[in-house]
């Protein structure tokens, strides 16, 4: 009697599922914004001379977007493999300083007045630059974190690829390595600058 | 040298667990009576081999040696005793061997009480479970042993979780696992039944008092779960709809839904198929359960450190045991006799309509649980699904399990009449209607939602004392399995009390506190008083003393921590909890706030009644003890054939 | 420590710095997920992201946003990943409405069964004498289950 196999026919379509399950990442959060305009925001970077920088004074470019911080451990060793592709100049890497200043690096009792917080991360982020090579053109830095919201960040290390006009083709939860550089993200650099 | 012996131990258990598997099966094939008496003994064997394995392993974690990789991972020198002991099963490989230590002992528990069993029937019985054991070891064996090695040997261990240190980690997981691993008794019956042919209903009338044990802990263990949640996660939640609680709930909804299913089958022969599904079923979500919370296929504050080899090596193990089973199931299934002629609306209808209720229910759980991953697995994208999803869907789902206890209980055997049980059923129906009408119109706070919920309740407890008073008046001695249902169905009504009231009127207030600043709920108010500092054995902690009054008089004095331990970067709340009857007061000590005057976040919880909900679940493992322990079980199998 | 000087017992202020906006900031945040924990609400959660996803609610509240619109702001940057309770699409139809969809087929299913059962038991063969004694020993024990 037909009716009969229902049970087992159900539990094998579930294994099939479990089965395709065990080789994804759960935590893993595509991004919606890949298709979509890059949100658009106006950063002081690190250069205290230079004048704001925002997404637009890109357009025209394809170019990379790397949320970075000098607390961030993935990022350290990411670090290397931006540096040694930079020197290759397939593209401008731009740096978005997420969060540098932590709450523990406030003295106690006291909290920065905003000017003293740019500047002390600017200090810090210039520091371990300078020790650690610098593969952007320039940084943006967002202090309070806003702007890595608006872009979905939810995680350090975090990089996005954008098109000449504008738009976010790609996004990499996670360290950029010289695999996925390959395999991925040059191929489609270069398909973007051909359009 | 002795860890080595423990992990040999294992090794021999796999080998008995096979030869326990095969051979007695085999018996029963060619009718080899030797064969088939090497069930018993092999099983013996078996926990024997297990339980040393675990002597040595808890033995090394008694002793502090860092020399076994998992007792380093898991165990610290500085840890109470009790949380050394407890640090066995806190992590995966140890759990598995808790499990294991718990198949062996269930099977040789059926190897004992079934004196009255034909011996071909036992010997199907314990060389499934041996089956299944040899899967079970031989997956601790290759992938997760607890013997590993780390030379040189650690100073000291990692440590337990901070959050496990705790009481709860003691009584919580092997009560779980008692329940998960029990319903491979009923299990085994059932594909016995299978692989006999004889779809006849005796092994309905043997699998009942298992079903009803591995019940009873599983119950204890959900309860225990969410009684610890509460008392030690510091906001006062007692339920989150995480995978791995719902990993507990769905086998425990199937073994509800088989302990009624199986009255039926018991008493009348009929819905044998349904049964055998059932307990196919419950004990098919347990491994379900298993490979959720340890293959890493979805994220929970439970899960234990996932492998991906892991994953594959138990839903292999998972598809074989219930793949076969359910191939079984589709070729005997259909050879079972319908049984005794039972009425569209009788006693039997409604006992099978409460388990496909339930089967839906656990539908739903279960859909709720894994739509995330169907989705991602067809790369339709990524979505969550969590508490508001499943209160809304279960909630609605139970409401007619719950409303259904009292028909049920009522209703005549082969037929009953809706005129007969409309009119048998007046008082509950009135007495329900008038608490949902007060509950409405006399509370300001209460929803609807509440109303019903109280109404709900109402109409159990009336049914069921309306029930016990027919019955006392009637002559003959009152079976204890007719206590058991009652204040099993006593139990959920409590538990629907305590939900229902504590969603409804809970009340909450985030404050910040200076010394001797006060907040008040209701008629109680809390000072603080002190906040100092204190060391603990293996943490420093920040002590609050808060005087908690009420109408103006005072009451007690409750001291919320927050714990820095010395293994973990992370703080821990010990919420301090003054539980009465009719409701908790819970206070949970925050971080300190910067300011001129010293200040604190404190997080002040009024609870009416939610205590009722872990009294009741006590209820209903009272209930079940007490049907488990009427004689009608113990009366042996052999009358019937 | 301990208070020296006898001080006016003071009612506790509220943590946050406006209890109404922070009533609807955690009615909003208990539906919405925490993405970088293992399975928490946005309400509940500690980290540090989750700080600043609350504190963006409650600019969006702030600015007279309603729930959905702050819900729509999340899913745009986030995906539908944030939301504890998924939308209801066609992509979720299956998940909300399969299990009431089974409840219906469950019971029509089992009512059919059950009719279909009277109907195949209008011809019952004679009981053998085992089966008679079955009989004797189930209406012995009686009504109790």
């Amino acid at each position: 009697m037909k009716k009969f196999l229902i049970p087992l026919g159900f539990f094998l379509g579930l294994v099939i599922f479990l089965a395709v399950g065990l080789n994804r990442d759960p935590k893993e959060i595509p991004s919606p914004l890949i298709g979509k305009p890059a949100p658009a925001f106006s950063l002081d970077t690190l250069d205290t001379n230079a004048p704001k920088f925002g997404p637009q004074d890109m357009k025209g470019k394809v170019w990379m977007l790397n949320v970075w911080a000098t607390w961030c451990v993935a990022c350290r060793e990411e670090h290397p493999v931006l540096v040694a592709f930079s020197k290759a100049n397939q593209l401008p890497i731009v740096g978005l300083s997420y969060k540098e200043v932590q709450p523990q690096d406030e003295p106690a009792g006291k909290k920065f007045a905003p000017q003293e917080k740019l500047q002390f991360a600017r200090d810090r982020s210039a520091l371990w630059l300078k020790r650690h090579g610098n593969p952007y053109v320039l940084s943006a830095m967002d202090l309070d974190g806003r702007v890595g919201i608006d872009y979905g960040v939810y995680g350090v290390p975090e990089t996005y690829l954008i098109d000449k006009e504008g738009v976010i083709r790609y996004k990499r939860v996670g360290v950029v390595t010289p695999e996925l550089l390959q395999s991925t993200i040059l191929p489609l650099v270069q398909k973007l600058n051909a359009s | 040298m002795i860890v080595e012996i423990g992990h040999f131990a294992l090794i021999l258990a796999a080998c008995v667990a096979l030869v326990q598997g095969v051979l007695p099966l085999a018996g029963t094939v060619n009718d080899n009576q030797r064969w088939q008496s090497l069930a018993k003994p092999a099983a013996m064997l078996q926990f024997l081999l297990i339980a040393f394995s675990f002597a040595v392993l808890a033995h090394g974690a008694l002793t502090d040696d860092f020399s076994i990789k998992y007792i380093a991972g898991h165990s610290n020198s500085l840890l109470p005793t009790q949380y050394k002991f407890a640090s066995v099963w806190g992590g995966h490989e140890g759990s598995l061997l808790l499990w294991m230590l718990m198949l062996s002992g269930w099977t040789v528990a059926v190897a004992i009480f079934s004196r009255t069993l034909p011996l071909a029937m036992v010997a199907r019985v314990i060389g499934i479970l041996g089956l299944v054991s040899t899967g079970f070891l031989m997956f601790i064996l290759v992938t997760s042993s607890p013997f590993e090695r780390l030379l040189p040997a650690a100073a000291d261990g990692r440590d337990l979780n901070p959050l496990l240190q705790d009481p709860g980690l003691v009584i919580h997981p092997p009560m779980l696992y008692m329940g998960y691993v029990g319903f491979s008794v009923a299990f085994a019956f059932s594909v016995s039944a299978l692989l006999s042919g004889r779809m006849d209903a005796a092994w309905a009338r043997w699998s009942r008092p298992w079903t009803i044990v591995a019940w009873i802990f599983m119950t204890a263990g959900i309860a225990l779960g969410s009684w610890w949640a509460y008392y030690e996660l510091g906001w006062g939640g007692w339920w989150f709809w995480d995978p791995v609680e719902n990993a507990s709930l769905m086998p425990w909804l199937f073994g509800t839904a088989l302990i009624h299913a199986l009255m039926v089958t018991d008493k009348r022969g009929g819905f044998k198929a349904w049964s055998v599904l059932l307990a196919i079923g419950a004990f098919s979500l347990s491994l379900l359960g298993t490979f959720l919370v340890r293959s890493g296929v979805l994220t929970s504050v439970h899960a234990f450190a996932s492998d991906p080899k892991r994953g594959v090596f138990i839903l292999i193990f998972l598809a074989v045991v219930v793949g076969v089973s359910l191939s079984l199931f589709a070729w005997r299934a259909p050879k079972a006799t319908l049984g005794g002629k039972m009425g569209l609306v009788s006693r039997e209808s409604m006992l099978i309509a409460n388990s496909v209720l339930l089967v839906v229910a656990t539908g739903a759980v279960l859909l709720g649980t894994i739509y995330p991953l169907i989705v991602d697995a067809l790369n339709l994208g990524k979505l969550s699904v969590g508490a508001p999803y499943f209160n809304a869907v279960f909630v609605p789902l139970m409401v007619p399990v719950v409303f259904l206890m009292v028909p049920g209980g009522i209703a005549h055997w082969r037929e009953a009449r809706w005129a007969q049980l409309g009119h048998d059923l007046r008082w509950p129906a009135l007495s329900a209607v008038l608490a949902g009408a007060a509950v409405w119109a006399f509370t300001e706070r209460g929803t609807w939602l509440t109303a019903m919920g109280l109404a709900l309740a109402t109409w159990v407890v009336v049914g069921l004392l309306m029930q016990i008073a027919i019955r006392l008046k009637k002559p003959g001695r009152i079976p204890p399995s007719f206590w058991g249902m009652h204040l099993a169905h006593l139990g959920i009504a409590v538990i629907t009390v305590g939900i229902t009231m504590v969603k409804s009127y809970e009340v909450e207030r985030d404050v910040r506190m200076g010394l001797n600043d006060t907040v008040s709920i209701e008629n109680y108010s809390f000072e603080l008083v002190g906040v100092s500092e204190v060391a603990g054995p293996n943490y420093r902690a920040l002590r609050g003393e808060v005087n908690v009054s009420k109408d103006q008089k005072p009451l007690e004095v409750l001291h919320p921590e927050k714990r820095k331990y010395f293994s973990s970067a992370m703080p821990m709340t010990e919420a301090a909890i003054d539980s009465g009857l009719f409701r908790d007061l819970y206070v949970s000590l925050g971080e300190s706030i910067e300011g001129e005057k010293p200040q604190w976040s404190v997080r002040v919880f009024y609870k009416p009644f939610v205590s009722w909900i872990w009294y009741g679940a006590i209820l209903m493992v009272l209930g079940g003890l007490l049907a488990v322990s009427d004689r009608r079980y113990r009366k042996s199998a052999s009358t019937l054939g | 420590m301990c208070c020296l000087a006898p001080l006016q017992a003071k009612e506790a202020a509220p943590l946050a710095e406006d209890p109404v906006l922070e009533k609807r900031l955690i009615h909003i945040s208990e539906e919405l997920r925490c993405l970088v924990c293992q399975n928490e609400s946005l309400a509940s959660s500690r980290a540090e992201l989750a700080n600043d996803l609350r504190e963006e609610v409650r600019k969006l509240i702030r600015q007279d946003k309603s729930d959905s619109q702050i819900k729509e702001y999340l899913v745009t940057r986030y995906g539908d990943f944030v939301l504890y309770k998924p939308e209801v699409k066609p992509l979720t139809w299956v998940l909300w409405f399969g299990p009431f969809l089974l409840l219906v087929l469950a019971i029509l299913g089992m009512a059919y069964y059950l009719r279909q059962r009277q109907g195949a038991q209008t011809g019952q063969p004679a009981l053998s004498d085992e089966d008679r004694r079955k009989v004797q020993e189930i209406l012995k024990s009686g009504d109790a289950p």
